[in-house]
């Protein structure tokens, strides 16, 4: 079985997100890159799949060369290659595009993505490089088996969840359920830095659009506290004063 | 030319998030000179299509639904052939699980640029510009659609709901069928409950309840208000909940009108997915948890002491 695995690398959980150059840009000063955390659970759930099956995982990235570093990591969780496009990820529909461009001949049985990335939050490219290349596409997995030919999965959906059945080859991206992600041992990280990580260079691609802006929320005017012998008061304020029940 | 509208059958019935969805159609085609059509994809009950009229859609494009349960591939065919044939400009999705599945499809078929987890309307002069939450809560995007065509999947709870009754014609459409790529084997939908992402009111609670076996707890000061029910990570991850309750960075990102937060400290993770609620509201017996400095309203103390005076406060002066 041959897995390929969409992998973003994205700031850290615990990072304080701010903004440089007018607003223009993400300031990644300080700021600590990592697999995104739901294709994190993707590349562990392939791995597992295909020792099951004797098959192969290969990550796909694109992004710079600064981030070799982070897919050195999923390679030291045991990806056994890795292709990285070199461009700037400008939105997910270049992504994706990207993505379907340099994998459209190499028939993998499996193509995982994670439900979304932390930073953009767009969950778009499992929808979208299921459609570029062909394929179903299956939305924020939470439990997965491979029977034969086909895999039994189920999914969120609004209100509750799904179980589906689909005939392989087909998109899929992880919900957190999927599995626990792994952490990399010193015997996975020694042999990731032989493996081989491919950089392609992109397509011409049409822009789909273009980030202008960016900003932060608003911070909270001070709270306004109850005493906790007073506590029915709240109902009153939210009713009252606040208006939201 | 028009603004099209996906609105989303749930069976047989709109929810707020359709109307939400026809609203700011309804603005975004105000400025840009055009009318709004809304496609619905399989039956509903007599009077429902008529509501979407009171909210500015000028048409109604009804299509019979192919089949019994929702598949992704048939779903899109239908509505990228809809708006297409119908000159569609703009098409509105609401963010939820089914208008994400479906809105990516559309877009490869039609070309078009492609924005999710919109929270605004769009600014028009020589771009399109729509504002985009991004950073799981930490931050906001405006992003400008280059393509002709755009499409925009509309967070829930983003724009205030305004009444624009207008004269609408139905007609029924037909389109021809792809196959089912999908086999689904079941369905499990929870009767009667508000998806978290649409929910107005949301209780949510973290290690400070102690165990599910609290949860009753929560559950009934949820019902009190008509609420909808979330959970930190710590607890989904420890299985008291299950994690499609998890709001925070790595769960769902949510915008109520109103948050209330039991026995949550408030770590940066979990801010992310609530900061943009309208009114928080923090009950936590540690004075100094992070949280009450990204509340509105806070009671510090006991939530086993508090939670029963609440209930029983809001049953007792409820509006009813």
């Amino acid at each position: 079985m041959k897995i390929l695995v969409c992998m973003s690398v994205v700031p850290d959980t615990t990072t304080k997100i701010t903004f440089t150059d007018n607003d223009t840009r993400l300031n990644k000063l300080g700021v600590q890159f990592v697999i995104n955390p739901y294709d994190e659970i993707s590349i562990t759930k392939a791995l597992a799949l295909a020792e099951k099956s004797g098959g192969t995982v290969t990550v796909i990235h694109v992004g710079p060369a600064e981030n070799d570093a982070v897919i050195r990591k999923a390679l030291a969780l045991g990806a056994h290659d890795a292709i990285r496009i070199n461009a700037e990820a400008i939105d997910s529909q270049f992504v994706a595009e990207q993505i379907a461009l340099a994998v459209k001949d190499s028939a993998y049985d499996l193509i995982m993505t994670g439900r979304e990335s932390i930073d953009y939050n767009g969950g778009q490219v499992c929808g979208l490089l299921g459609e570029l290349l062909g394929l179903p596409s299956i939305n924020v997995v939470s439990t997965i088996e491979i029977e034969g030919e086909k895999a039994v999965m189920t999914h969120d959906i609004d209100g509750g969840k799904e179980k589906v059945s689909c005939k392989l080859p087909f998109v899929m991206s992880a919900q957190k359920d999927l599995c626990e992600p792994a952490i990399p041992n010193m015997r996975g990280i020694m042999a990731a830095r032989t493996k081989p990580l491919n950089v392609v260079e992109p397509q011409a691609s049409q822009p789909y659009s273009s980030y202008v802006k960016y900003a932060s929320p608003k911070p909270k005017a001070s709270v306004k506290l109850i005493d906790a012998s007073e506590s029915e008061k709240l109902i009153e304020l939210l009713r009252n004063e606040a208006k939201v029940i | 030319m028009s603004v099209v509208v996906f609105a989303e059958n749930s069976e047989g019935k709109f929810k707020k998030a359709v109307f939400e969805a026809v609203t700011y159609a309804y603005k975004t085609a105000q400025t840009l000179g055009l009318q709004v059509t809304s496609i619905v994809i399989g039956d509903t009950e007599s009077g429902e299509t008529d509501k979407l009229a009171q909210y500015g859609s000028s048409k109604v494009i009804k299509v019979a639904a192919p089949g019994s349960v929702f598949q992704p591939q048939q779903w899109s065919h239908i509505v990228a052939n809809v708006f297409q044939q119908n000159g569609g400009k703009v098409l509105i999705f609401s963010n939820t699980y089914t208008g994400k599945a479906i809105a990516p499809q559309v877009a490869v078929k039609t070309g078009a640029s492609l924005a999710t987890n919109v929270i605004s309307l769009p600014v028009v002069s020589d771009k399109f510009v729509v504002t985009r939450g991004a950073f799981s809560g930490k931050g906001f995007a405006d992003v400008a659609l280059e393509r002709e065509l755009k499409i925009i999947a509309l967070m829930p709870n983003s724009i205030d709901l305004e009444e624009h009754k207008v004269e609408a014609t139905v007609e029924t459409m037909t389109v021809d069928q792809v196959s089912a790529s999908l086999e689904v084997i079941e369905v499990n939908k929870v009767k009667g409950k508000i998806p978290l992402t649409e929910a107005e009111i949301v209780v949510s609670g973290g290690r400070g309840m102690k165990g599910p076996e609290n949860w009753h707890l929560i559950e009934q000061f949820a019902e009190a208000i008509g609420a909808s029910t979330a959970c930190s990570k710590p607890v989904s991850d420890m299985d008291w909940r299950p994690h499609s309750e998890h709001v925070g960075q790595t769960g769902i990102t949510i915008k109520p009108n109103l948050y209330i937060a039991i026995g949550i400290s408030g770590a940066i993770q979990h801010l992310a997915g609530v900061s943009s609620s309208k009114v928080i509201v923090v009950i936590n017996k540690d004075p100094e948890a992070p949280f009450f400095k990204a509340a509105d309203y806070g009671i510090v103390g006991d939530a086993f002491d508090i939670l029963p005076k609440l209930i029983k406060a809001a049953g007792a002066t409820s509006n009813a």
